[in-house]
């Protein structure tokens, strides 16, 4: 009787760290579940660290260093931040993106949620299922692939869409050649890939105001504007803040569609900030300036994602 | 009596210029998202069709929007002008090894978070949480010299290594296995199932539909992004899809866009076909806030 204690199919005999484990108890249970815990968040945590978190702090490192990738870094402190306060290049590119972002975050905004509410109000299911797919569709084509077809596009000489205007009357318009129309043309391919993300996240947003809630409101006689402004907008005011937080981090982030129609011209016209980081750190090998820009639009992003959030408490209501 | 009459009629009159008006709201609001729908297609369409066309007559105008005699030639030079195949064969081989990555990781990640138990789960969990938030300017340079230490400089790995897990994934992940509920483990800890044939077999096809809504995601983010590559390859048998497109469309000026075209549309494809199989999947993701990574 007493060897079959000791036989091998009662783990609790072993000893040491592996009885420890493999112990047949609740306490043994709890010990491998732990373990496998660890052992499953390790490639998670470890890429995160390695390839993200480790990185910002190197950001900030590396924009106190001068540093041209081959010779050793020179520690030089403040320098690059001092440089960049005196540097109008720098300086433009974020007038010049925060002009994009208010142009083209509004006109995002506005255009996605009136096509939301026009698909939420139809009640054929078939035009629904059109309209979304084609609302939908350039979110999924790459930025950079469809900068060139639109390139083409606003071409000013061989370009259809100065073809159409011509038809109505229109001048031919430079659009990849002039300033302001450079922007407005960056704006509006920007737009049309982007649309599509806060197209449907407005159309769940108009799915989740319940239908009881409406319906008072037309028994209250409350209709066309006075419902949208009444009701609609603040049921859905979470969504939009959700909608505007996300559409700016993205926009303040512009780079393909700059680089690829305009590459930042004519002159710096549509030059941003991540173009100014790429053109300091991968270009001219200024791996310590072109840190501290970034760590510059961080900081940015950082602050207007934290604007939103405190003006939200004036308009956004949650139920 | 013809009061009453006079009365019904007005109703009836009022009640049929409603419908007249209702009618005529839904035809002008039909008509402007048709209007929309079309100014959305059309570059996508305007690729296509002149894609279609000879080179030489590609930059000819007006486009021509039906392809009655379509001309597959520039098909044929894309593949000739430049190492589009490779192109092809490089952005399938990052893509897919990020995907399977970031399913394999963020699944492990994800079951961990949510249902096993140990000390310090909380913190590890909001390490991971905060770097949503960081943007992949704010980590390009850092990431950039790192591989260059690895002597991974100019190539397919230097793109697959810092993509192999993703604090989104995990997150999201974690969001499905806490919807399974705890039932399914205890029945199978009766039967004598062990932690890993728990996670294995009985959870994770469980958690399938998220597995999906990632595996698709992040399909579309890595096969058309275009910044890592541009600063993470030099040479041109290494680009990516995106990148040679653009690296093409800078070589050729505006010589023959019908070769460019058909360029994007080849690239266009599985994204498509991801889209029909997946978009539900899709759908889900984004409004997760998924796509903006």
């Amino acid at each position: 009787m007493a060897q079959t204690t000791h036989s091998p199919s009662a783990p609790a005999a072993r000893s040491g760290p592996i009885g420890w484990i493999t112990e047949n108890s609740l306490a043994g249970m709890a010990r491998r579940r732990a373990l496998l815990g660890y052992l499953f968040i390790l490639p998670s945590l470890l890429g995160v660290l390695v390839f993200t978190a480790g990185p910002v702090i190197a950001s900030f490192g590396l924009s106190l260093y001068q540093w041209n990738i081959i010779d050793p870094p020179t520690f030089i402190g403040l320098d690059n931040y001092e440089r960049l306060a005196n540097d109008t290049r720098v300086l433009q590119s974020f007038v010049t993106t925060g002009q994009f972002v208010v142009l083209a975050v509004s006109l995002q905004l506005v255009v996605s949620l009136l096509l939301a509410m026009g698909v939420q109000s139809l009640k054929q299911t078939g035009l629904r299922y059109v309209f979304r797919t084609a609302y939908f569709l350039p979110l999924l084509t790459s930025a950079a692939s469809i900068s060139i077809v639109l390139a083409y596009m606003f071409h000013q000489d061989f370009g259809v869409i100065n073809y159409y205007l011509g038809k109505v009357g229109v001048a031919r318009i430079p659009w990849l050649n002039s300033s302001t129309w450079a922007m407005l043309a960056i704006v509006l391919t920007y737009v049309w890939q982007q649309i599509g993300f806060t197209f449907i996240v407005f159309l769940g947003g108009l799915s989740g105001i319940s239908r009881d809630v409406l319906e008072a409101a037309d028994l209250d006689g409350a209709t066309g504007w006075r419902r949208f402004w009444d009701i609609t907008l603040p049921m859905l005011s979470p969504t939009l803040l959700f909608a505007a937080v996300i559409a700016v981090i993205g926009a303040l982030q512009v780079f393909a569609e700059p680089f690829v129609m305009t590459n930042g011209g004519p002159g710096d016209a549509t030059r941003t900030v991540v173009m100014m980081i790429y053109e300091s750190a991968f270009s001219f090998l200024q791996i310590g300036y072109g840190s501290a820009i970034a760590v510059l639009l961080f900081v940015v992003i950082l602050l207007v994602t934290a604007l939103q959030f405190r003006l939200s408490n004036k308009w956004v209501f949650y139920q | 009596m013809s009061q009453a009459a006079s009365q019904e009629s007005t109703i009836a009159t009022t009640a049929h210029r409603s419908l007249v008006l209702n009618r005529l709201g839904l035809l002008i609001r039909v008509t402007l998202l048709l209007a929309v729908a079309i100014i959305m297609l059309a570059p996508i369409v305007y690729a296509l069709v002149t894609s279609l066309r000879s080179p030489v007559e590609s930059f000819t105008l007006p486009p021509k929007w039906i392809p009655t005699e379509a001309d597959w030639s520039s098909y044929r030079s894309v593949f000739t002008t430049i190492p589009f195949e490779q192109y092809i064969v490089n952005s399938t081989v990052v893509t897919l090894a990020i995907v399977i990555g970031q399913l394999i990781t963020s699944a492990l990640a994800g079951y961990a978070f949510a249902r096993l138990k140990f000390p310090g789960r909380e913190l590890c969990f909001w390490i991971i949480l905060a770097t949503l938030m960081i943007p992949l300017q704010a980590t390009i340079i850092p990431v950039f010299v790192l591989i260059k230490e690895l002597g991974l400089s100019n190539t397919r790995a230097s793109l697959v290594l810092p993509a192999l897990s993703s604090a989104f994934g995990a997150f999201l992940l974690r969001q499905y296995f806490l919807r399974i509920p705890d039932d399914f483990e205890e029945a199978a800890l009766l039967e004598g199932a062990n932690q890993w044939e728990i996670f294995w077999s009985i959870y994770l096809p469980l958690a399938k539909p998220g597995l999906s809504v990632l595996a698709i995601l992040t399909f579309n983010v890595y096969w058309n992004e275009f910044l890592r590559p541009l600063i993470f390859l030099q040479s041109i048998d290494k680009f990516t899809l995106p990148l040679g497109l653009v690296n093409l469309q800078g070589y050729l000026g505006t010589g023959s866009i019908s070769v460019v075209l058909a360029g994007v549309i080849v690239s266009l494809l599985p994204v498509l076909v991801v889209y029909l199989v997946g978009q539900r999947y899709l759908v889900e993701g984004i409004m997760m806030g998924g796509l903006k990574g």
